[in-house]
């Protein structure tokens, strides 16, 4: 009984994840299909999920109207670029409140976070102001240092709960040995982090990349990130549903790819705190 | 080299004061025991000994230096912590060679240094094997030659044994005991286990809420505790107290006898009791015995001991090992 039981229960389960992820990633896979589209097959009722006439027209012609690539790189650069300066920042900040934390550490930590609860446009005139008197409006440069400092407060915190599973002894024993603090975090924190700083920097470097709101506005045509190529299928003349669709394919493929690989080192990352 | 003085060092976190104006001389190569029951503040005193914690007030000199406001690294100390602390990433090999390569030596030096303690530690076997790959006693060695290799002025022991089981902390502390010897360093030793502190000290200090209780010779402290705090805290099983009627001559509250001083017999002596749960060792028995009006004894008899559950004994104390305590726990002599 029991086992008939529990074999009922353990197949609901599995029934329910299933759904669960197919709605999750049915979006994406709707995407995929349109791009396969044309367009009048994209927008008909009732659409079609397969059965189709497969293209490659939208493909050609996206590539053909933009420069995907240079998308692509500005891409790279903006979340990789931002994600190494952060973590130059972020390690030694959640270092110090790791391991020599005051009574006002906890207030600074959630200080931090709350900067992340604040809607990016209430910050936009002035930071569009700054932005254009320091000439960094459309430039890389900008751009990577305007995503270090939205996921700073994220990386630090990520970081900071990392930190907090390692015996501070060990540190210690390092500046009994003579190790100054740079090569206290360096050849003893750093290698022993390494999980939970590799997950933080592929987060951040997913969420970098998805960022779509500073990317749009801050940029025009040289620093546009894949964030824009996608946005320019949506307008001027209108939606067409299978072209954009095959921008953002195009667009989300080296980040899904990305996330696809280092799957095992992201769960590894985020448990990391979870089970010792 | 390691001479070590704490002049009036305090220590507070906060409003709560851990370590109370305190006053210690540490001679040139004596082992010295810190011991105490736990949250007394004897890892806090090593700790700022060591320089990883800030003093309040005071002054710490280590050989004639003062050193209060040395980093951990300048203080020229080696410190071995409970948990081991060691590099859990790098080889042996590494472990033991960090602190040669932060002091920037020859990489030929190092690799010779290394290769020289790991013979006296018998690590040469284990030197490519990571922490993970050891047992806790090779773990316990491989923190030892790290300290070892850095040739300190002074060794700081922090609790090193408690992670041990039994068999192998005897072992090690006849292995830290041999190394002092051989050494002939300064060495400060922290335990909560006061058998540790009488087989390896020279000098105990014992430490109860922040404050030094007394210093000695394990003997001097067997043989003369100056309160009811280090008598009962030196010696296993610990002395008996027998509250007595305050007389007022000397203001006695209560004697102390050591469960190895006490006469049994069958027939008189100074309090009648009942025996309870004893322990037969072989080479001794322990008696706990219950008395009327004083509660339960412990009485440490040679040998194997005959008496039964339930049996009516007679205890008497020898004269000359009796200790006397007033009531605020003083030790005074009487004769």
């Amino acid at each position: 009984m029991s086992i008939k039981n529990s074999n009922r229960s353990k197949l609901f389960y599995t029934g329910l994840a299933w759904l669960i992820s197919t709605a999750i990633f049915f979006p994406i896979l709707w995407t995929f299909l349109t791009s396969f589209k044309t367009e009048a097959e994209a927008i008909s009722a009732p659409p079609s999920l397969f059965f189709f006439d497969w293209t490659l027209e939208n493909y050609r012609e996206v590539m053909e109207r933009s420069p995907y690539f240079r998308h692509f790189w500005n891409s790279v650069v903006i979340s990789v670029g931002s994600s190494l300066l952060g973590l130059l920042i972020a390690v030694p900040a959640a270092w110090s409140m790791a391991f020599n934390s005051t009574k006002r550490t906890k207030n600074i930590l959630m200080w931090m976070l709350s900067t992340k609860m604040l809607p990016p446009v209430g910050v936009l005139i002035p930071i569009y102001l700054l932005f254009r008197d320091l000439g960094l409006l459309d430039s890389l440069t900008g751009l990577v240092v305007i995503m270090t400092l939205i996921n700073l407060p994220i990386m630090t915190w990520m970081l900071y709960t990392y930190f907090k599973e390692i015996p501070g002894e060990i540190l210690e024993a390092s500046r009994m040995d003579g190790a100054t603090i740079g090569e206290e975090i360096l050849y003893v924190l750093a290698p022993i982090a390494l999980p939970g700083i590799a997950s933080t920097l592929l987060l951040n470097i997913i969420l970098a990349w998805n960022e779509a709101f500073w990317t749009l506005i801050l940029t025009a045509a040289k620093a546009a990130p894949l964030t824009a190529f996608i946005a320019s299928y949506s307008s001027p003349e209108g939606l067409f549903y299978a072209k954009l669709s095959a921008a953002s394919t195009l667009a989300i493929a080296p980040i899904i790819i990305l996330g696809w690989f280092s799957q095992k080192q992201l769960v590894r990352g985020l448990s990391f705190g979870a089970v010792k | 080299m390691g001479s070590i003085s704490l002049k009036q060092v305090t220590k507070s976190f906060e409003q709560h004061e851990v370590i109370r104006p305190l006053d210690l001389e540490i001679e040139e190569g004596e082992f010295v025991v810190f011991v105490g029951p736990s949250g007394c503040g004897k890892s806090t005193l090593l700790r700022l000994i060591a320089g990883l914690e800030d003093v309040s007030s005071g002054q710490i000199m280590i050989d004639g230096v003062d050193a209060t406001n040395l980093a951990p690294a300048k203080r020229g100390l080696a410190m071995v912590f409970q948990s081991y602390a060691l590099y859990p990433h790098m080889s042996v090999r590494n472990n033991i060679a960090f602190p040669l390569k932060r002091a920037k030596l020859d990489k030929e030096v190092i690799a010779q240094k290394v290769n020289q303690i790991a013979e006296v530690l018998n690590l040469t076997d284990y030197l490519d094997r990571t922490p993970g790959q050891l047992s806790g006693g090779q773990r316990q060695r491989v923190a030892i030659g790290r300290a070892i290799v850095r040739e300190p002025s002074a060794f700081l022991f922090d609790e090193p044994l408690s992670n041990l089981d039994a068999s192998l902390r005897v072992n090690m502390r006849l292995e830290i005991s041999q190394l002092h010897k051989d050494l002939k360093t300064t060495m400060i030793y922290v335990t909560h286990d006061q058998v540790e502190a009488m087989t390896m000290a020279d000098k105990i200090v014992v430490l109860s809420a922040g404050q030094i209780e007394q210093v000695g010779s394990p003997l001097e402290l067997y043989k003369n505790p100056k309160n009811k705090f280090v008598a009962g805290f030196i010696g296993s099983p610990k002395m008996n107290f027998i509250p007595m009627e305050s007389s007022a001559e000397d203001n006695v509250d209560s004697i102390g006898v050591r469960p190895e001083h006490f006469t049994i017999s069958t027939q008189e002596g100074s309090w009648k009791g009942t025996v309870g749960v004893s322990e037969r060792l072989g080479s001794e028995t322990y008696l706990h015995v219950d008395v009327e009006n004083v509660g339960k004894l412990t009485v440490r008899a040679e040998g194997d001991c005959a008496f039964e559950y339930g049996d009516t004994i007679y205890l008497s104390a020898v004269a000359e090992q009796r200790h006397y305590f007033t009531a605020d726990g003083t030790c005074i002599k009487r004769n």
